[in-house]
């Protein structure tokens, strides 16, 4: 039986550092996933991921979240980069869990990408689910993880990229 | 190339039990996926569902949930639980043979950090309201984790053919 389900990479930071990047992702598999276990180190930041360095305004979202008090859904187009929580900031205070599927990433078709984001705070928190959607015909050949406004992660974040694959 | 999505176990019950636990989980994995198929013996289509991780039933977990019922979306949160939350399971009334599908995914579960974690359940029966349910969970505990117990919250059983598979990954 073939291996359906693969790392490809996996990256803890030992310091603090403002991403973290997986370079010449293979396209021998069928889709991609990521897990991310992060916080932020100062307040500001929503994370979000830019593929093969594109920092254009390629990036659209469809959002359902809850604040715990409310649920509610969230749109956003144009943007240069693909917004994996909404409008919320990520947390200084506890880790949180972001995971991300990427579907036909190799294909030449729009790439449509599932992101759950988990990250309750012991009393505060936010949790979401949500689509993004890159508007570019390219394989994916890279994913930087990192914050909209620039800001650090701090050491033991992590990030794990897999392979699925269908053959 | 080592194999990273393994079962390290399995239950499916084969008479009603007040509890499933999975002990003496090993430290080799990097994250766990706990699937399972629920159906228990409370009145009602839909019944709760708590997690004890560690045995520890001190106030360690909170979480922000997100759900609908068919008619309604709404968003609730709790901290300083004794149990975390992974409602719901179909309860005895519910349309027959109807489970839930739960599946809770914790990374980094042998890191000396808190332990954030997602679990979402879906259950639908064709006749009342059915809940979809997706919850941050946060267990405020940095030992690594070794068992996982899963109960009905009200002490119902978990009825016979009810099924539990524990996955671990491995990012090596």
């Amino acid at each position: 039986m073939p291996t359906t389900y693969e790392k490809i990479a996996t990256t803890t930071l030992s310091s603090a550092t403002s991403n973290i990047t997986f370079n010449s992702i293979p396209a021998t598999y069928t889709d991609l996933r990521i897990v991310w276990v992060y916080k932020a180190v100062s307040a500001g930041n929503t994370a979000f991921l830019q593929f093969n360095s594109d920092t254009a305004s390629n990036y659209s979202y469809t959002t359902l979240y809850g604040t715990g008090s409310a649920g509610g859904s969230q749109r956003s187009t144009n943007n240069t980069g693909a917004y994996l929580v909404s409008y919320a900031e990520a947390p200084t205070s506890e880790w949180q869990l972001q995971t991300i599927d990427i579907f036909s990433y190799a294909g030449s078709t729009f790439k449509t990408l599932l992101n759950t984001y988990s990250g309750d705070t012991n009393g505060g928190g936010f949790i979401s689910r949500g689509v993004n959607l890159w508007r570019s015909t390219s394989a994916i050949t890279s994913v930087a993880l990192k914050f909209d406004a620039g800001g650090n992660m701090p050491s033991g974040s992590t990030a794990t990229l897999y392979g699925i694959l269908k053959a | 190339m080592p194999t990273t999505y393994t079962l390290i176990s399995s239950n499916v019950l084969s008479s009603s039990a007040e509890s499933v636990t999975f002990s003496a989980i090993p430290a080799t994995y990097t994250d766990l996926v706990l699937r399972a198929s629920v159906r228990t013996s409370a009145s009602g289509a839909f019944s709760s569902l708590g997690i004890v991780i560690n045995g520890n039933v001190g106030t360690v977990y909170s979480w922000r949930g997100l759900g609908g019922s068919g008619s309604v979306s709404y968003s609730n949160w709790y901290s300083g639980q004794n149990a975390g939350d992974v409602s719901y399971g179909v309860g005895d009334t519910a349309t027959a043979n109807t489970y839930n599908s739960l599946e809770i995914y914790i990374p980094s579960y042998t890191v000396a950090r808190n332990k954030p974690f997602s679990s979402i359940t879906v259950q639908e029966n064709n006749a009342t309201a059915a809940y979809t349910l997706a919850r941050a969970q946060l267990f405020s505990s940095t030992a690594a984790i070794t068992s996982i117990q899963i109960t009905e919250s009200s002490g119902n059983n978990l009825l016979a053919t009810s099924s539990f598979y524990l996955y671990g990954i491995s990012n090596a």
